[in-house]
């Protein structure tokens, strides 16, 4: 499995190759860890909300406090501040994926699992294709598919002549530019995250097998690795916060009376 | 020595989206110091703006992976 372990005194580099695992049981491409690593993920958050939200009390206890202030910032901050005045409607969806999403980051740094799942890229493409659909419904709903679509191909307010570049410029956004950017987006900030904490750790240990002056050497690298492990768990979290606050973008962009 | 010209040439496209980051913080410091409390509405914006001009140095890291 870990195929990147040095043979003949040579440091092979970590690269792409190493975030394709086997799998767990036989030869089924179904038990491979990144899904055994979603449906832990759903345990673990329908877990954590149903116990802080069970016994709710005025004054509320460390864990209902805890699920409140993680629904009332995405609510808040991402909800009402983005969307405008019906953004209750979508909050379940907001808070969903912060939250699924946050998890399966942050996976990436717990000890023993080191793996965010958002580094295989179908899952974060499966989230953008959502989250595509989620907007254009919601616009098509809004104003009628046929003042849905001329909002998007002819830009109200505009001088003639600029559809001619326009035009293009918008169908490409609205139907690649932003489903394929969401999705690579989280994709590539994990993919990397996870590539620089390998390069940091294999490094050190490779080290560490050298000679007497490169053993000295080795702890800083460790050390090294575990700043960038501090360092990877704000860009998790990041990840997670701009995945949710795009949605809302998007979501209140369609909701909009005029682009 | 043996590698790939690839990451030299990452190395190259990344100094734009760097650039680019560091203008957008530098902007978004800038306005807070002049008002804070303009804090909370510049805030979504400049992480907004963050995340554009990252997603640039980051599709050429997968480009750099992939070709």
């Amino acid at each position: 499995m870990f195929s990147f372990r040095a043979e003949g005194g040579e440091f092979i580099p970590p690269s792409s190759k190493d975030f394709v695992l086997p799998p767990i049981f036989g030869d089924n491409e179904f038990t491979t860890k990144p899904i055994f690593l979603v449906i832990f993920s759903v345990i673990i958050i329908s877990i954590f909300f149903i116990a802080a939200s069970r016994k709710a009390s005025i004054v509320p206890s460390k864990l209902q406090f805890a699920g409140e202030s993680v629904y009332a910032y995405v609510r808040n901050d991402l909800g009402k501040d983005i969307i405008g005045h019906e953004f209750m409607r979508f909050v379940p969806y907001l808070f969903t994926l912060f939250v699924f999403i946050l998890t399966n980051n942050i996976f990436g740094i717990v000890p023993l699992i080191q793996f965010p799942t958002m580094s295989r890229i179908s899952f974060a493409y499966v989230l953008g294709i959502i989250t595509f659909g989620v907007f254009h419904y919601v616009g098509i709903r809004h104003h009628g598919i046929f003042k849905y679509i001329k909002d998007i191909l002819f830009m109200p307010g505009v001088p003639k002549p600029v559809y001619i570049l326009l035009t293009p410029i918008e169908i490409a956004t609205y139907l690649i530019v932003r489903p394929l950017t969401i999705s690579l987006r989280l994709f590539a900030n994990m993919f990397a995250g996870h590539l620089l904490l390998m390069i940091f750790i294999l490094g050190g240990e490779h080290l560490l097998q050298g000679a007497i002056g490169l053993k000295l050497v080795s702890p800083f690298a460790f050390a090294f690795g575990i700043a960038i492990t501090f360092f990877e768990f704000l860009v998790q979290c990041l990840q997670a916060y701009i995945f949710t606050l795009l949605t809302a973008l998007y979501i209140g962009g369609a909701l909009a009376d005029e682009h | 020595m043996t590698g790939t010209l690839n990451l030299v040439g990452y190395g190259l496209a990344a100094i734009g989206p760097g650039l680019a980051v560091g203008m957008i913080f530098a902007a978004y410091i800038n306005g807070v110091a002049r008002q804070p409390e303009a804090r909370s509405v510049l805030q979504p914006i400049a992480f907004l703006g963050f995340a554009m001009a990252e997603a640039l140095a980051l599709f050429g890291l997968v480009l750099a992976f992939v070709l």
